[in-house]
């Protein structure tokens, strides 16, 4: 819960010095972001490379864990389908179309506006990057409740870049090919499963 | 996105060569650039005028398919998670 707390706080201080403008112009315009992304990935490997432990330990994992993206979507999916009942103004498959975009906004938001206008795009993209946000935040606290494969399954398609390394923090490095694993098959369904809702 | 799997491998590769040495700082060095990486998704969102403007707008509904799909895909795993310990414990 501190992790979490902790995270939060870092966040919301983001948020502010974002929406007052107290920010030098070229943090955004040369994506520092990104860099510290990959400084942050290097250091990830760097613990995993100099632990030999977390590569036997890997090997230690249920084959069963092949599953988790199966979880992931089906999961969701009942989740959404369970919401769309509230959202009396949208169908059910366009709250499924949102929900198949597992955090990935970019690409999301842009099919569902290409597809389904503006608005419902937009849902796509808050949505998206609040999923991300939800599973960055509360990654520790999902681990201690609901078990080391949650924050991957929360994670959806981010979790082999901007959430992996708050995986492998709090799930351990055990799980870091499970959480490479899933991203990338998360990564595959977003655009097929999401042209998919929309067509209906 | 290959670039950062690039980035993770390079650092695996020095890891496993200089695996002779200890790093102690990795873990604190990991928690700080999160820390660093989580405020600056913050400015960014926070600087985004479409996030913003429309937060208020349609920010509800899209927090409610973002919670609805986090605690639906949560429960999920945890059903796998629970699943897979039992076989490993049965054994």
């Amino acid at each position: 819960m501190k992790g979490s707390l902790i995270i939060l706080s870092f966040f919301a201080t983001g948020l502010l010095f974002g929406v007052w403008r107290w920010f030098p112009k070229e943090l955004l315009e040369y994506n520092i972001s990104f860099y510290v992304l990959c400084a942050l990935m290097f250091s990830v490997g760097l613990s995993i490379g100099n632990d030999p432990a977390s590569v036997r330990q890997f090997r230690s994992l249920n084959p069963r864990i092949i599953f988790l993206p199966v979880m992931t979507v089906l999961g969701t999916f009942a989740g959404v389908v369970v919401v769309s009942l509230f959202l009396k103004n949208r169908s059910v498959s366009d709250c499924l179309a949102v929900g198949s975009g597992f955090g990935y906004y970019s690409l999301s938001s842009i099919l569902i506006t290409q597809y389904k206008g503006i608005e419902l795009g937009t849902i796509a993209l808050l949505s998206n990057i609040i999923r991300e946000v939800i599973t960055l935040l509360l990654a520790p606290w999902m681990v201690r409740y609901f078990g080391k494969l949650s924050p991957i399954s929360a994670g959806g398609a981010t979790t082999m870049d901007t959430t992996f390394p708050v995986i492998v923090r709090y799930s351990g490095k055990k799980y870091a090919v499970v959480s490479i694993f899933h991203g990338f098959i998360m990564d595959l369904y977003v655009p097929f499963l999401v042209t998919l809702f929309c067509s209906f | 996105m290959f670039v950062v799997l690039t980035c993770m491998l390079a650092g695996i590769i020095a890891g496993y060569l200089l695996r002779k040495r200890k790093f102690r700082f990795t873990n604190r060095l990991i928690l700080t650039l999160i820390w660093l990486l989580l405020f600056l998704l913050g400015v960014e969102v926070g600087a985004n005028k479409i996030v913003v403007n429309q937060f208020a707008k349609l920010g509800f509904e899209a927090f409610l398919l973002a919670f609805g799909g986090v605690l639906g895909s949560v429960l999920a795993a945890w059903l796998l998670w629970v699943m897979v310990r039992t076989k490993f414990q049965s054994k």
